[in-house]
């Protein structure tokens, strides 16, 4: 599944990220890589973008980015 | 042989408090300027308490040396000594978020690669005692084979062994802190292979290119070493780049995976077992923050009245000290009075040089005020919520929340707001905000908006006195320009830069205490350039404004008049008490005299002339011609409109000492039939036409550097002229129907 679709609370393990251009490399360099944990805090206000946490530190993503990274859902949802 | 000057770079990700490092190391000395060429702001300073004299050149941050514009090619060409102008460094600093080692340690690892000597900085020390983490830093540097340093730059904590490591890092005979091993050995070994026959190819074609760009120029598809080969015009040479990516690719070498693979694998080798975070810090004090000021109304309704609370505050705070500031220069006129003999010195000084620059100096506190809350907002780390927070409404209108910071930052000045474009990695979304940038209301607007809220805007309190109307119409300008932009930016959007929408990988820090120094630092900036701009531009203005004003009509009946009441006034302290009446009533009628001559000089002057003429084209927004001749010198600088109006009064009007100063000279202004010149309408249509209007040469200026044309800021100040124009005359139509032109 993608990453856009966990929802707040979830967490995954990145499985690889989609694509070779800019966008794709510059998610590589922020610690996005396959094998990776990645949990989702929350999103804004507005619903877009959405705040992870990996490799111990925070990260805000567009949900056109998000998109770019296939997950494994490993904890159910916490809320809903 | 005299040894030449030595210098090292100081490179780290964004916002682990490098410029304070810098700063802490270089105090105030550096030298700020731009790269040849390009549009990368080039920051050199001097290394304190150092023997011998060492530069340091304060790199911009980054994430990653995988340079995809021109302006982060820098980066990587200072490095390896092929920035036209600037020697290879002798050393490299990198600055680490020690909170934060293994995703900044990425970039390490691009820099070991240079195999320069090598000094680590783990910053914001202070926080990792703190959160208890565990950083065994011995054994850390035993296997980096580097230096490590543990400071914490916002407090000045480790800066003097920082300074210290610097000096021996680039004496004559020190090898020690040369890295003992280079991340890129251990890349695929296909991968090294072709890279070394690309760069033997180049070599051949008579165009060496240091090894780390020619991994570069294979690894970052489109990007800008690729990009500049292609300029090149090399026969064969981007299908040979093309296929040596094919052959890696099947050989299982998959780019530019492999690189952030290796690199990360590398990264957790070296700090497997010595670097470790508590693991409550999975929902610290800082997500609990985060739940609120990110929530979905709290978060919202806390970001507008954050906003709000700070214009209110401008007002409230800013009172006293302006009170003080006119009181002084009051204070000066009046000792010139008595200095200097009546005559175009005199009026020089008083009506030119002190009515000018105190009219701007005035503003100072605001400006304080202003720049204090933008630098506490930064500095704790909510100005990124902040972008995260209205991220999907600059979407809305085809921008990204990477646009949000610069913009923002044009709230103070729009200069060093175009210039934070440079971090917007897409080319249209960069064109859009820099010609809408302008439109932030800026601090030169501020004391616009002051003047005339002051002086026209009814000093009402609602709550308990703590909401003020005159905060409130503050707080409205500075809306007006930002929501005028949000149109003009789809208009931009739409039919200039038609395109993709762009991305926003945005790192969310945790939040701290603002550092008194960073706070001080960054006010202290941005007031000195304020008070430097009031010493020379629009000192220049208003001795230009004193003087089209002052000539080429006739002094002698004003001179005459002063030099009469300077006598009356020396007989009145001489008189005694039956006969200081009839000398009073000689000296009110003098003073009569004194005004007559004045309104006539001005009339008579160049300045006169000109406000006639353009009479007809500011009448319809409810101005005279005084208001328009002060606009129009006010378009170098806009806040050069307040000294040009102190100027114009003061040579048309006498000050005595109960007067207010401009504002009472501005409320006392008549048209010929009687009525007030300055109504709510008028000050309103005045503050929309500065709000929306282009003046401000040095905008201008930033943006023909940065796009590298002409085309677009003359672009800018049509549009905006012709916005300001539209809106002013809008506004003062609006408000007279409302009766407030009365």
């Amino acid at each position: 599944m993608k990453l856009s679709q966990l929802a707040p609370g979830q967490s995954g393990i990145i499985d690889q990220i989609i694509g070779e251009d800019a966008l794709a490399s510059r998610l590589m360099e922020m610690g996005l890589l396959d094998g990776e944990p990645i949990e989702v805090i929350g999103r804004a206000p507005m619903g877009d973008p959405t705040e992870y946490a990996l490799r111990g530190y925070r990260i805000s993503l567009r949900r056109n980015e998000s998109d770019r990274v296939e997950v494994s859902l490993t904890s159910p949802a916490a809320s809903q | 042989m005299k040894p030449s000057k030595k210098s090292v770079a100081l490179i780290g990700n964004p916002n682990t408090g490098k410029s304070s490092l810098f700063n802490a190391l270089c105090g105030m000395s550096a030298r700020v300027g731009n790269y040849p060429g390009v549009t990368v702001e080039q920051k050199i300073g001097s290394l304190l308490d150092s023997p011998d004299p060492i530069d340091v050149i304060d790199l911009p941050g980054t994430y990653s040396l995988a340079a995809r514009s021109a302006d982060e090619a820098v980066t990587i060409d200072v490095l390896c000594g092929v920035q036209p102008g600037v020697p290879r460094p002798d050393a490299v600093v990198v600055i680490v978020d020690a909170t934060n080692i293994e995703r900044n340690f990425y970039l390490l690892s691009q820099v070991l690669d240079l195999s320069l000597p090598t000094l680590v900085v783990l910053n914001m020390w202070d926080r990792v005692v703190e959160e208890k983490h565990r950083v065994d830093v011995e054994t850390l540097s035993q296997r980096l084979g580097v230096s490590i340093l543990c400071t914490t730059a916002s407090r000045r904590d480790g800066v003097i062994a920082v300074r210290k490591a610097i000096q021996q890092l680039v004496a004559p005979n020190s090898t020690s802190y040369a890295p003992k091993h280079s991340p890129r050995e251990q890349f695929p070994e296909v991968f090294k292979k072709e890279s070394a026959s690309l760069r033997q190819k180049l070599a051949e074609l008579q165009h060496p290119v240091p090894a780390v760009e020619v991994d570069r120029i294979l690894i970052d598809k489109d990007g800008h070493f690729q990009q500049k080969m292609a300029k090149l015009e090399l026969p064969g040479l981007l299908d040979e780049i093309e296929s040596a990516r094919e052959r890696l690719s099947t050989a299982g070498c998959k780019i530019p995976l492999f690189e952030t693979k290796h690199r990360y694998q590398w990264v957790r080798e070296q700090i497997a077992g010595l670097v470790d975070r508590p693991p409550a810090n999975q929902s610290s004090s800082s997500d609990r923050i985060d739940r609120w000021l990110t929530h979905r109304w709290v978060g919202m309704a806390f970001f507008i009245a954050l906003m709000f609370v700070i214009f209110q505050s401008i007002t409230l705070l800013a009172a006293w000290p302006m009170g003080q500031v006119e009181e002084l220069q009051g204070w000066i006129q009046g000792w010139v009075e008595q200095v200097v003999a009546p005559g175009p010195l005199r009026s020089l000084l008083q009506d030119g040089v002190i009515a000018g620059i105190g009219g701007v100096l005035v503003f100072l506190p605001q400006i304080v005020i202003l720049f204090l809350f933008i630098a506490i907002l930064e500095d704790c780390g909510y100005m990124s919520r902040a972008a995260f927070v209205v991220d999907k409404l600059m979407s809305a209108i085809g921008l990204s929340g990477r646009s949000f910071l610069p913009l923002m930052s044009s709230f103070a000045c729009a200069v060093p707001g175009i210039m934070a474009t440079r971090t917007i990695d897409n080319a249209r979304d960069r064109m859009v905000t820099i010609l809408i940038a302008p439109l932030m209301s800026c601090s030169a607007r501020l004391p616009v908006y002051v003047l005339m809220v002051s002086a026209f805007v009814p000093d009402d309190r609602y709550a308990g006195g703590w909401l003020s109307l005159q905060g409130i119409v503050l707080f409205l300008m500075h809306c007006v320009g930002a929501l005028v932009a949000i149109p003009v930016a789809w208009f931009l959007r739409k039919f200039f830069f038609p395109g993709q929408a762009s991305t926003f990988l945005m790192e969310l820090h945790s939040y701290k205490w603002p550092s008194p120094y960073v706070l001080f630092q960054r006010v202290w900036e941005r007031a000195s350039a304020f008070v430097t701009r009031a010493g020379t531009l629009i000192f220049c203005t208003s001795v230009l404004v004193w003087a089209a004003g002052y000539f080429p009509g006739d002094t002698a009946p004003l001179t005459a008049a002063q030099k009469k009441i300077a006598t009356l006034q020396a007989e009145l302290d001489a008189a005694t008490a039956e006969g200081s009446e009839a000398v009073s009533s000689q000296l009110a009628q003098a003073e009569e005299e004194l005004n007559l001559a004045r309104s006539a000089l001005i009339d008579a002057s160049f300045l006169g002339m000109a406000g006639k003429w353009i009479e007809p084209v500011v009448k319809p927004l409810g101005w005279d011609w005084k208001i328009g001749v002060a606009t129009i010198a006010s378009f170098p600088a806009r806040e050069v409109i307040i000294a040009t109006l102190g100027t114009i009064y003061s040579l048309g009007a006498e000050e005595d000492e109960e007067s207010e100063g401009l504002k009472a000279q501005m409320k006392a202004e008549k048209w010929e039939d009687g009525r007030p010149v300055y109504s709510l309408a008028t000050a309103l249509s005045i503050m929309v036409f500065f709000a929306l209007c282009a003046q401000c040469s040095a905008t201008l200026l930033v943006i023909r550097r940065e796009t590298n044309s002409w085309r677009w800021p003359i672009f800018s100040f049509v549009y905006m002229t012709t916005l300001a124009y539209l809106g002013a005359y809008l506004t003062y139509t609006i408000a007279s129907a409302w009766g407030l032109a009365a």
